[in-house]
């Protein structure tokens, strides 16, 4: 599982990094930093962190083109 | 359009972000007919902003920034080889293997890549980077982590600055070395131009600004660099940070408008040719699309932002499957972030196409504020540095091209409310130029993109 956060709609509301602090941290006061590659037992925590996004800029999903050949 | 929108063959050159989120709204839309991804990396879409940040805070490994897919997408992917040439005539598209993509509809991806140190004897020496790839990244990063005692960045832009941040962040001695007047001053004038600088200094970076790095030495490895104003340093590492180049030479007879400024396309993504008679069966998308924008006076911009690779891919892939009174225009305002020394600092609109500046709300003494540009009398921008949420407000009168400077709201104190001149210089002046460029023309300014002399 893989995530990419849209920083030009993220306003630093922070409710991610509560919820999954593994995979996002506050950089500063309102740059979020966060770890493209989800572990295996940060997924349910990255799954709620995303439905809880204020302005919805988290998209979780499997990684792109990994069935590339 | 000939024959069905939804069957037939679609390749897309540039299998990165615009790449892949144009497949998956082709498919999104009912595309049913055979889908194709060229990609000269040879991995899968991966995410590149992190590279800059996470990636060199050795807070994310290189290899593992891959992107999230939106959907599955049924296609082919041609990882790993580049595209050498593209037939117009013939309908395909020239691999480097020397295999032939036959399409019925194409679309142009490419993107750029790191404009090279000019002195190929220099670049090639242990120790100078360039980033743009995840391979840049994981090399610059392990080199970061054996502990250099200094790392010159050329080139104060965002990637630059970023890079030098991370390096601060890191405990590493930085020598930043810009030509132009100060860092970011080619993308957000001279007022937060000077904010940054002041903030590299506070942060310990040795920034020398109006300088020119005029030689890496070392004898297979780095070890200094000579400046234009006659001193040198020593450093282990360089990082290369001067821009980007378009990847559009495999465009070079095909007959398209294409060039160092990007393909040029329609409002609706559609590449013209170098005749200016507009096709409908090549479109472009991404960080190589040059496209005009009604709020910026139809100009053609180029822009290097994350956001607009997916936005003009949505667009692109829209019109790729739709007949023309369906056809959608590529109007997102431009936007874009930085995360640099601690600040989150964002933007909407053009900083570049302005003659003035205000701070709106908050103060440069507490970087944190909100400054807004006009031009001729009307909103064209708004950077915010921590000051995220006030954005969204802006915005909005850059889309209804409210007048500047705009009226006092409740928000915040205002430090000073007189505008000042935007002091955009013009970006020759600049190490690394712009990462939007204006590349069509005002009469009454050099707003255009120019090559740095090689």
């Amino acid at each position: 599982m893989n995530v990419v956060v849209d920083l030009n709609r993220c306003q630093g509301y922070a409710q991610c990094a509560f919820l999954a602090p593994r995979v996002f941290t506050m950089h500063g006061e309102e740059a979020l930093l966060y770890t493209p590659a989800v572990p295996e037992e940060q997924q349910e925590a990255v799954l709620r962190a995303a439905a809880a996004c204020p302005v919805q800029a988290i998209l979780v999903g499997e990684e792109a083109g990994a069935d590339a050949g | 359009m000939q024959g069905e929108p939804r069957d037939g063959r679609i390749v897309v050159v540039g299998a990165s972000l615009a790449g892949l989120r144009a497949a998956e709204t082709l498919r999104d839309e009912g595309f049913a007919g055979s889908l194709t991804l060229i990609g000269e990396e040879p991995h899968p879409p991966y995410d590149r902003p992190p590279l800059s940040k996470q990636v060199l805070l050795g807070k994310a490994p290189a290899d593992r920034v891959g992107l999230p897919r939106r959907r599955p997408v049924d296609a082919e992917w041609r990882l790993g080889v580049r595209a050498t040439g593209l037939d117009p005539v013939g309908k395909q598209v020239l691999l480097a293997d020397g295999e032939k993509v036959p399409f019925d509809r194409l679309l142009i991806a490419t993107g750029t890549r790191a404009r090279p140190w000019p002195k190929p004897a220099e670049a090639a020496l242990d120790g100078v980077f360039t980033l743009r790839t995840c391979e840049d990244a994981g090399r610059l990063a392990e080199r970061l982590d054996a502990g250099p005692g200094r790392v010159l960045v050329i080139g104060a832009g965002f990637t630059g600055s970023e890079i030098a941040s991370a390096c601060r962040e890191r405990g590493l001695a930085v020598t930043v070395a810009e030509r132009g007047p100060a860092p970011l001053v080619g993308a957000l004038g001279g007022t937060l131009g000077a904010l940054a600088a002041k903030l590299q200094r506070a942060h310990g970076v040795d920034l020398r600004c109006g300088v020119t790095v005029t030689a890496l030495e070392g004898d297979g490895r780095l070890t200094g660099a000579q400046f234009s104003d006659g001193t040198r340093i020593d450093a282990d590492v360089a990082v290369v940070a001067l821009g980007a180049v378009r990847n559009t030479e495999w465009l070079a007879e095909s007959g398209l408008a294409a060039g160092p400024r990007g393909v040029t396309c329609d409002a609706g993504c559609r590449a013209f040719d170098m005749y200016g008679i507009v096709t409908d069966d090549i479109f472009a998308a991404g960080d190589v699309a040059r496209f005009p924008h009604p709020l910026f006076e139809y100009q053609l911009l180029s822009l290097e932002h994350w956001g607009n690779a997916v936005a003009q891919a949505e667009v692109a892939a829209h019109n790729m499957v739709n007949p023309g009174p369906l056809r959608r225009p590529h109007l997102t305002v431009p936007a874009f972030w930085s995360s640099q020394f601690g600040l989150n600092i964002k933007s909407v609109g053009v900083p570049t196409f302005s003659d003035q500046v205000v701070i709106a709300q908050g103060s440069l003494k507490d970087a944190r504020l909100v400054a807004v540009y006009g031009y001729r009398g009307r909103v064209t921008a708004a950077v915010s540095v921590n000051q995220a949420k006030a954005l969204e407000y802006y915005q909005r009168l850059i889309e209804t091209a409210a007048p500047f400077p705009p009226a006092q709201g409740a928000a915040d104190q205002i430090e000073s409310p007189a505008p000042v001149p935007s002091d955009v210089p013009d970006p020759k002046m600049l190490s690394h130029g712009p990462t939007v460029a204006l590349t069509g023309h005002l009469p009454d300014r050099r707003l255009t993109l120019v090559q740095p002399a090689r």
